[in-house]
């Protein structure tokens, strides 16, 4: 191959830029409808809209993509540490100095234009967890090690907490899916998902109903028990584990009630019962749903939504542009839309399997993981699946600081993966 | 081992996607309740109100139509004014009212507009247009007014108002809304449903704020507004102002037909009032006005004031006696015997005792009329005879509505023998001694002008009539007028019968009842005159009646005048009546004197003896007692129904 070195052309993974470049202007074109009015007709490169910023966005993302691409991949490996050293100095910054919108700081505002640390806090965390993990002997196994990871993840959450981001904080947990693959013990997220399972199950039901479905439970479960597993052992940490879930049922109630502050508890109990109050709390809800509902199988067609563009959804272009997706281009849209995704991910977990080093590969899940989150997160706000947590979905939500952290996060590991390419080729 | 996990992972992938395509499945594909709730949201019906149908007489001449207005209004949001006492005087509002109005506007919503100020003139509007400029959030539209260039016929074209809460809760289909407008009374509400036309639809796109932006679906499902129809009358519209000059400074009615075709061409209610007070923005302030006024201008006297018909009613007696066969033209009867009294010398034929409105003549007629049937008990023959007579007076259309095209036409009485049992209480407990009164259309006989309008018509007609109507046609002459309109009524009295009366009104105008000016030259009057009795009640003053046509042979015109309070009938209603026939057929007014004469009497009792009569004090006890059943004062005739019967001594006919 005459351009074998070449870092630009066949060492990337063309099936990745492919997915990618197909969410970008899918993104960007929605971006353009959201935002449309039928009585201007803008152009798709007017700057003073949405969508003419967002293809500024887009090509300053080149740059910073053939940035990424030309600079030696032992950058990545080497710097790590240093990366998540001035993001975290970031993060404390923007609690001093940054702007207040809505109620948040977590804004670098310069001139017209805002940056978020908290979207690039995730890619040095993920860069750190690589350098750490790639220690030789390092092992999710041991305590210490166990200790240090849940040092380098909660120290960025506790900063962008701190600014008032819950939604970007909560997108830390999606490093349990490459913690999980480098061996963290399966009970571990198994917990997790039983605890929000609860929580879930202890905002729709009375405390008394689920405990007596956690008893009957454990009934049933004795009994399908093999006889010779039945020992006192077993039964103490069975008893254990239920008594330990019957006081997370009861401390989720204190949760919500006490801790949660009033529009965190409205989110959570809308998404329970998205009725309770369908034009205060349950408005976003509501008419994301009535958009993406309006869509029906084939959409209402490219600049034919009317419940999108006339501003009935809230923050369209933003954290609701799924809802877009759904008006204009109904089930089939949406479909595409999942479609590319689940491509997306699944082509980054198979690279990341074929990594030689245990930094790409720990890399690559971190993306997959928290593109994953976000995907889940974002579009299961918009059909009434979770609850409303202002996180973007990546690549399609207006807006640089999101557009500008995924694509550096995905291109990263991209140019670690030429590395193998290429080296695999020698 | 580790390995194997990205199995696990690729399919919690895999698993949420599959999730969220069935949860996308149900809520874009089989749920279709969020596509209904996405219309509702966002596509708004904008109704377009057409251009209401315009309103001529016979003769193309304009009676309403609409001038263009502006209506204001506000977006309270937007408003901010910094100086609010100049700018309500720049509106012409008190402070309170420019309060009140902002609340509502503000209850309503702060972004979407709501009405401020209905029908700015273009006067107005030019004085404000400048100054408004200053004032944000304050939006003319662009509008219509009714317009009555004429300046008469108020009651009878009714106006054009802000729909009643009551009406807006009526309606079968729900047509109008809060807000719109919609005839009422007369013609207006009348034909509302060919005024108004029909209404425009537009389907357009809002945003979440109510905001419109732009048509839905390039206006695929838009219908257009359609003018209302012209509604054409058969009203003559220069008769019927000079007919308002004669009536100033008296109540009562005037109408005249066509007898021909039941057109009615004159309408006169008096007093009367313009009818563009009642179509300004000042609508309240001069409705409320009128209400007040103790001449009740708002009564449409032609078809809501009853009134005893008096002599006039001579004429359907000695038509349904001549039918009967109970009289005969040659038929003589004096003085004699009669409890009524009389100014004429007695001794009439028929045709005399018209000319001369003989009273004890048809108590005579009417008595022979009630005892013609072989019956020898005079309970039962007065029975028998009444059923008679009221079924053959009904014919000529009294005792009912006649079905003329006006929302508030009354009734009136024509008493039938069960009238008479219930207030007796029992039946064959009275005979003609004590009905008589009827016979010269006292007592319990209430007609309204348009009954006896019609008579004449009959009369004229030598037997039949066509139910009065205004309309003459829809956009066309002769279109769109109800069948109901074409049909003729006949009365059942053979033609020959109807001669030696009219022979009689002829003689009743040129050498009798009537006041010699008012037998102007040319025109050929016949007439009746009717004094219908009031003085007795507590007036100065009996009603002046007078029914007639013009000319005598193939007449044109039909007229009935009533003058309250103003005496006998040969004088001022049947001058009225003369002045208005003379005008229809000559089209100018020749008999001056007589014009002068009538425009310059005053028959309006002054107005504080029309209030509610204070309760007799105990003072004047004494004098009152002596009636048992002392009778309201009745000032201004409405519908009067007796409720029971007093032997009542007619002595009303001239």
């Amino acid at each position: 191959m005459a351009r074998r070195n070449d870092p630009f052309t066949q060492d990337i993974d063309w099936l990745t830029l492919i997915l990618y470049l197909g969410c970008i202007t899918l993104g960007w074109l929605n971006v353009y409808a959201a935002v449309y009015s039928p009585e201007e007709h803008t152009s798709l490169f007017d700057m003073s809209t949405n969508a003419g910023k967002q293809l500024m966005w887009i090509g300053t993302t080149a740059i910073l993509v053939i940035c990424i691409l030309v600079v030696n991949h032992k950058f990545f490996d080497s710097f790590a540490y240093l990366f998540y050293a001035f993001m975290i100095l970031m993060l404390l910054l923007v609690l001093v100095a940054g702007a207040n919108i809505k109620g948040s700081h977590s804004w670098f505002k310069f001139g017209g234009f805002q940056i978020q640390p908290a979207e690039f806090a995730k890619m040095a965390t993920a860069l750190a967890l690589a350098k750490y993990l790639d220690n030789p002997g390092v092992s999710l196994t041991k305590q210490k090690d166990l200790m240090y990871i849940a040092g380098i993840i909660v120290l960025p959450c506790i900063l962008i907490l701190a600014s008032n981001e819950t939604g970007s904080t909560l997108v830390f947990a999606s490093f349990t899916i490459m913690l999980y693959r480098e061996g963290l013990p399966g009970w571990i997220p198994a917990i997790g998902i039983t605890a929000a399972a609860l929580f879930v199950l202890a905002l729709i039901f009375p405390k008394l109903y689920i405990f007596a479905g956690i008893i009957l439970l454990l009934v049933l479960f004795i009994a399908l028990m093999p006889r010779y597993n039945r020992n006192l052992n077993n039964l103490l940490s069975l008893g254990v584990l239920v008594a330990g879930m019957m006081i997370f049922v009861t401390g989720v109630d204190f949760f919500v009630n006490s801790v949660l502050q009033k529009h965190q508890r409205n989110r959570i109990k809308v998404l329970v019962d998205p009725t309770i109050d369908p034009l205060g709390v349950g408005w976003n809800v509501t008419q994301a749903k009535i958009a993406i509902g309006s869509g029906r199988l084939q959409g209402k067609g490219f600049l034919e939504g009317t419940q999108t563009k006339f501003d009935f959804v809230p923050e369209q272009s933003t954290d609701f542009i799924f809802c877009t997706i759904g008006e204009e281009h109904g089930f089939i849209g949406s479909a595409v839309v999942l479609a590319l995704f689940v491509g997306l991910l699944a082509r980054i977990v198979i690279l990341a399997e074929k990594q030689r080093s245990k930094f790409a590969r720990v890399y690559g899940y971190c993306v997959a993981g928290i593109i994953f989150f976000h995907v889940m997160v974002n579009v299961g706000m918009t059909i009434g699946l979770m609850p409303v947590i202002g996180i973007p979905l990546p690549f399609f939500s207006y807006g640089g600081s999101s557009l500008w952290s995924f694509s550096i996060l995905l291109f990263i590991f991209l140019k670690l993966d030429s590395r193998r390419t290429a080296l695999s080729r020698r | 081992m580790l390995e194997n996990r990205k199995y696990v992972i690729i399919g919690v992938f895999c698993l949420m996607a599959l999730t969220y395509l069935a949860r996308l499945f149900y809520l874009q594909v089989l749920d279709d309740t969020y596509s209904l709730g996405a219309s509702k949201n966002s596509i708004k019906r904008v109704i377009e109100i057409p251009y209401r149908g315009q309103i001529y007489d016979r003769n193309n001449q304009l009676l309403v139509y609409n001038t263009p207005v502006y209506d204001l209004y506000v977006t309270p949001k937007k408003v901010n004014i910094s100086d609010t006492t100049a700018f309500c005087r720049l509106m012409d509002i008190t402070r309170s009212d420019f309060d009140s109005i902002m609340g509502l506007a503000q209850n309503y919503s702060a972004v979407k507009p709501s009405l401020f100020m209905r029908q700015l003139s273009k006067e107005d509007f030019a004085r404000i247009q400048d100054a408004l400029v200053d004032y944000q959030g304050f939006e003319p539209v662009i509008s219509s007014m009714r317009t009555y260039p004429a300046h008469t016929m108020a009651n009878a074209l009714g106006y054009v108002s802000e729909i009643s809460k009551k009406q807006l809760d009526n309606q079968d289909i729900p047509y109008y809304r809060q807000g719109d407008y919609i005839g009422h009374n007369g013609l207006e509400e009348q034909y509302e449903e060919q005024l108004r036309g029909k209404r425009g639809v537009k389907f357009v796109m809002q945003n979440v704020r109510g905001v419109n932006k732009g048509p839905w679906k390039n206006g695929e499902f838009d219908t257009l507004a359609v003018a209302g129809d012209n509604l054409i009358t058969g009203i003559d519209v220069d008769v019927q102002q000079y007919a308002d000059s004669l009536m100033k400074n008296k109540v009562g009615a005037v109408l005249a037909i066509e007898p021909a075709t039941g057109e009615i061409l004159v309408s006169v209610s008096a007093p009367t009032y313009d009818p563009n007070l009642l179509s300004s923005r000042y609508f309240s302030k001069n409705y409320r006005a009128l209400i007040k006024n103790p001449y009740k201008p708002l009564i449409n006297r032609p078809v809501m004031a009853s009134y005893r018909p008096g002599s006039t009613f001579k004429l359907i007696q000695a038509l349904i006696a001549q039918q009967q066969g109970s009289l005969l033209p040659s038929t003589v009867y004096g003085h004699a015997g009669s409890p009524m009294r009389c100014h004429c010398r007695g001794g009439n034929n028929l045709r005399g005792a018209v000319q001369n409105s003989c009273n004890p003549y048809f108590y005579y007629v009417f008595r022979k009329f009630l005892y013609f049937n072989g019956e020898h008990n005079t309970f039962k023959a007065s029975a028998i005879g009444l059923r008679q007579w009221h079924d053959m007076a009904e014919k000529f259309g009294i005792g009912a509505r006649l079905g003329v095209d006006l929302p508030s036409e009354l009734k009136g009485n024509l008493p039938t023998p069960e009238y008479y049992d219930k207030a007796y209480r029992g039946a064959l407990r009275w005979k003609f001694s004590n009905v008589y009164s009827l016979s010269i259309g006292e007592g319990e006989l209430l007609i309204s002008p348009l009954k006896l309008v019609n008579l004449a018509a009959t009369i004229a007609n030598r037997g039949w009539y066509i139910t009065p109507h205004y309309i003459k046609g829809l956009g066309k002459v002769g279109v769109g007028v109800p069948e109901e309109y074409k049909v003729r009524h006949e009365t059942g009295i053979d033609y020959k019968y109807y001669l030696p009366v009219i022979d009689g009104m002829r003689g009743a105008v040129a050498n009798g009842t009537v006041t010699p000016l008012a037998n102007i030259a040319g025109i050929d009057l016949c007439g009746k005159t009717g004094t219908s009795q009031n003085a007795k009640y507590g007036h100065k003053f009996d009603h002046s009646i007078f029914i007639g046509f013009a000319p005598m042979n193939n007449p044109k015109i039909a007229v009935a005048v009533f003058v309250e309070n103003a005496g006998w009938g040969g004088k001022a209603a049947a001058s009225v009546a003369a002045l208005v026939a003379e005008r229809y057929l000559k089209r100018k007014t020749e008999a001056k004197k007589l014009d002068e004469i009538v425009k310059a009497s005053n028959y309006l009792p002054p107005a504080n003896s029309l209030l509610t009569p204070k309760k007799p004090s105990p003072a004047k006890k004494d004098t009152t007692q002596k009636d048992p059943k002392p009778v309201q004062p009745k000032p201004l005739m409405t519908a009067i129904q007796p409720k029971a019967v007093t032997a009542t001594v007619g002595m009303g006919g001239n």
